[in-house]
């Protein structure tokens, strides 16, 4: 599989289906889409990238170790969850926050939160077992 | 008057885990000041608690509360009455000079930092769960101590017996724990009531419904577990591999009495019978005696005052189950002093062990010379601890013997295990204040110095305030002993408590005889000593070595089961799992004669056709592969194919997620082939293929006839409608899959996420785990030529 064609192609693909994985992320809630199948495809370019590059380099790039990403996922899902409980709603309410920025309207929600949290859980996970399957050896 | 209530107990619950969440960054910060800093959180609880104490001594009940999951009539409700006060002063009180006494104990430790977040995790949730109203938030702060206690007690993971002592307390404390909440869920289903407040109107139901011995039992074995009684306290000794600040907070002023904290609290609802006063005094009673014996035995400080806790622990569980108006004085009383002199005495244990560099009662003397401030406190723990007069302890104890020389025979019978128990107890007070400081001066490990004042802050002022509190009867009577006596006891209280020697009392001279029995052990105390411990011998079994038979029985069972289905040949497992599958799938059919009709073949255009074939030659590419990987690899054009279909029938978000999940498949696969270095090639038995075969082809035909049989049955759209209707204009979004995960349903998600992560760390291990064998000493390497080739 590690083709010259393939190793200098791969990191723009990687990058591409990073972004696009954010864009299917955000548009979720109103087009398909959303956290989970995000994830899904930012850990997919993940694995590519760790194909062609090998493993060091895409931990390098992560800088902190995907395990880390999904508890931090976990973490804020139930931090928007919580986050109701202060304006006297029951856990995991939505909130909205709809505004008008330069004429278009921006709606942030704890449901968007929730989401985040999804995606980062789905790729630290997949991430984590992709990376360490495809790692030889000593480091993990 | 302060800020308002809702305000200030929102701030109680939730300041010490925000403190928790900052303190590694807060001691990076101050440095060797970190306790001193970190102290103004309990610090400021406890003054904002004294500021309830006006209102709760007039019997008012304060309460503030969040709502939850209220559908599930579950809230974050909090309520102060006089009892949950007293508990959360002590808290407080004492978690301020912990975090203080922390910051010198463990100066210069790596992990100091998350020492105190732990700590302060702990404080916070000791808070919650003396202030809970509602029942459910009474349990999770209940776990969250055990969970606390269990990091704390394995602060020192690298050593074998902190991490056994951490899981054995939890496993006990924890279990205790899930019991109780069964007990909890019951008393809510009998009385409709899902708060402590709301139970507490109905007092005296529960005593005549037909589920009461059930609820009473559960109740109990929670307190029991969390209060170390006998035969549920071996795990509190061994807690003692704590760092000493843990030893003081929570092993002997505050966790350990939440089950205390639960009986006194649950004794207006459940207790009042025969059967809570027996259980209650004999167990109590029982742990009362095998505590204060089991610690005259020991030689190591620590030791001895975590067998005198236990004791103590006994004694206001018996006073309890008691329950007349001076039984529950004198446990009001006595909690209080005994946090006070307990604490401190941990605390002066700590000292002596960080100035000397030993524990050992035998190995130390002579030390007044060199710390001399930590032998006054120990002096005026030790008066407290062994009831002589004007200190807080002396009060309580002459409360105690005035509660049991009321009335008639079984009354005397606890007087005489009260006074063994407090005599033996004493002993051990005295040895501790005494022992180590008089006497020649006995060469330590390094040379005594005292502690800075920061060690000797904790135990100068609890040892002098448990001192002089017996100088303020008045006080304690209109604002401890109503309120908290009143709490437990459900109705209104008026003690009269004064400071006096009067020779006419009974109660005196039960004292009088404590103090004869416990100053005569002293004087034999060696060979009370070897004594017990020639008895400790001759029975040879404790509940300790019970615990690890029970753990390693369990072990092998499991282990024992999993070598009986998973012998170490994955198709074997394979076989057993799809096999089982179709029986799943075809028994119930059959049963019941439900088998559906085979429909005819439907008309599709002909691209549904193309997505069909693509499916059928993936399939065939699967059947005819050479090698494992091109199997692999044509499985995933098969599923590409199904991903098609879906796209076709208007699932964009199911196609998208197989899409996904089929090229992430085929990655992990093959990655799990390289990494098991397996054969390229297939080299299964004709037999074997063909066994496999019929296994994979009755539970797919099995699915498909699921499928039409869930297909013939009208589909129900009211959740589609409804769905279809609220979306938009109540969750904002028109992509319902998403809405439904992230909202209507976002529970699930949260579960399922959570097990996602926990799946990842899983593998982690695993792999992690597996790496690490393969590279043990005892098996030779594998040259890295031959691993390079082999996963290539």
């Amino acid at each position: 599989m590690n083709t010259v064609i393939f190793r200098t192609v791969a990191p723009g693909i990687a990058a591409l289906m990073l972004v696009f994985s954010i864009f299917v992320l955000l548009r979720g809630h109103n087009e398909p889409g959303g956290g989970f199948i995000g994830g899904l495809i930012g850990a997919s370019g993940l694995a590519v990238y760790g194909i062609a590059c090998g493993v060091a380099e895409v931990r390098r790039a992560m800088v902190i170790h995907p395990i880390v990403l999904a508890g931090f996922g976990v973490f804020i899902a139930t931090l928007a969850g919580l986050m109701p409980l202060f304006v006297d709603a029951p856990f995991l309410t939505g909130l909205w926050w709809i505004f008008e920025l330069e004429g278009q309207e921006i709606a942030l929600s704890t449901p968007l939160i929730f989401d985040i949290g999804v995606y980062a859980v789905v790729v630290g996970a997949v991430a984590t077992i992709a990376l360490t399957l495809e790692n030889d050896e000593e480091h993990y | 008057m302060g800020p308002s209530i809702d305000v200030s107990i929102a701030l109680i619950s939730i300041a010490p885990f925000l403190a928790a969440l900052l303190a590694p960054w807060i001691k990076k910060f101050t440095g060797p000041l970190a306790g001193w800093v970190l102290a103004i959180i309990p610090a400021s609880i406890f003054v904002l608690l004294l500021g309830f104490i006006g209102p709760v001594s007039e019997n008012t009940i304060l309460r503030a509360g969040l709502s939850w999951i209220p559908a599930y009539g579950i809230s974050f409700s909090f309520f102060v009455d006089g009892l949950s006060l007293t508990f959360g002063l002590l808290i407080s009180g004492i978690g301020t000079f912990i975090v203080i006494y922390s910051g010198a104990y463990l100066a210069g430790h790596p992990h100091q930092g998350r020492f105190f977040s732990y700590i302060l995790m702990f404080m916070g949730s000791m808070l919650g769960l003396v202030l809970a109203d509602n029942l459910f938030t009474l349990f999770i702060f209940w776990e969250l101590t055990s969970i606390t206690s269990f990091l704390l007690i394995g602060f020192d993971h690298s050593r074998q017996a902190a991490r056994r002592a951490a899981f054995q307390a939890l496993v006990v404390t924890g279990g205790g724990g899930l019991v109780l909440l069964a007990g909890l869920i019951a008393l809510n289903v009998v009385t409709g009531q899902n708060s402590l407040s709301g139970l507490l109107t109905t007092a005296g139901l529960v005593q005549q419904h037909s589920f009461y011995q059930p609820i009473m039992l559960m109740v109990i074995v929670g307190a029991f577990a969390k209060s170390a009684q006998v035969p549920l306290h071996f795990w509190l000794p061994n807690a003692m591999e704590a760092p000493t600040p843990v030893s003081a907070y929570l092993h002997s002023a505050t966790m350990v009495k939440a089950g205390v904290y639960l009986l006194a609290r649950m004794n207006p609802i459940l207790g009042g019978t025969d059967q809570w006063f027996w259980i209650l005094t004999l167990f109590g009673g029982t742990t009362l005696l095998v505590g204060g014996a089991l610690a005259v035995r020991q030689t190591d400080l620590k030791q001895m005052l975590a067998y005198t806790t236990l004791g103590s622990l006994g004694l206001l569980v018996m006073l309890i189950g008691f329950g007349t108006k001076e039984a529950i004085l004198g446990a009001v009383l006595y909690l209080c002093a005994h946090s006070l002199f307990k604490g401190a005495m941990f605390m002066i244990a700590g000292t002596i062990d960080h100035g000397t560099g030993t524990r050992d009662i035998t190995a130390l003397g002579g030390l007044r010379e060199a710390m001399p401030v930590t032998f006054v406190a120990a002096i005026l723990s030790a008066v407290s601890m062994a009831g002589f007069p004007i200190a807080l302890g002396f009060l309580a104890k002459e409360e105690i013997y005035l509660a049991m020389t009321q009335g008639v025979w079984p009354d005397l019978l606890f007087l005489a295990v009260l006074i063994v128990g407090n005599a033996l107890m004493m002993t051990v007070g005295l040895l501790i204040a005494f022992k180590p400081f008089l006497g020649p001066e006995k060469p330590t490990p390094h040379e005594p110095h005292e502690g800075s004042p920061a060690l000797l802050a904790g135990p100068v002022v609890l040892s002098v305030l448990g001192l002089i509190a017996g100088l303020f009867t008045g006080w304690l009577n209109t604002n401890l002993l109503d309120p908290v006596g009143g709490a437990i006891y459900n109705n209104v209280i008026d003690a009269h408590l004064y400071l006096a020697f009067d020779i006419t009392n009974p109660a005196v001279w039960a004292s009088i005889a404590t103090w004869v029995l416990g100053g005569l052990l002293v004087w034999r105390v060696d060979a009370v000593r070897s004594a017990l411990r020639r008895a400790g011998n001759a029975i040879g079994w404790t509940f300790d070595i019970g615990f690890d038979w029970v753990i390693s029985s369990l072990i092998r069972t499991a282990d024992a089961i999993t070598r009986t289905l998973h012998n170490g040949r994955l198709e074997i497992y394979l076989l057993i799992v799809f096999v089982t599958l179709a029986l799943v799938l075809y028994l119930p059919m059959i049963v019941t004669g439900t088998l559906p009709q085979i429909p005819d073949i439907p008309v599709l255009t002909y691209y549904e056709w193309g997505a069909i074939l693509i499916a059928v030659v993936g399939l065939l590419a699967v059947l005819f592969a050479r090698t494992r990987l091109v199997a692999i690899v044509a499985l995933g054009i098969q599923g590409f194919a199904v991903a098609l279909i879906f796209l076709l029938f208007g699932a964009p978000d199911l196609a998208f997620t197989q899409f996904m999940v089929e090229t992430l498949s085929v990655i992990i696969l093959a990655l799990v082939m390289t990494r098991l270095h397996l054969d390229s090639k297939d080299h299964r038995e004709i037999e074997e293929a063909v066994r496999d075969g019929v296994v994979s082809v009755a539970v797919a035909s099995g699915f498909a006839i699921v499928l039409v049989a869930v297909l013939a049955v009208d589909l129900d759209l009211s959740l589609t409608e409804f769905f279809q209707a609220t979306s938009a204009p109540i969750a904002h979004g028109r992509n319902i899959v998403n809405v439904i995960l992230v909202d209507y349903r976002a529970i699930d998600t949260l579960g399922e996420i959570s097990v996602v992560m926990a799946a990842g760390l899983a593998i982690l291990a695993i792999i992690r785990v597996r790496a690490r064998n393969r590279f043990a000493p005892p098996a030779p390497p594998v040259p890295a030529k031959r691993r390079r080739k082999a996963s290539a």
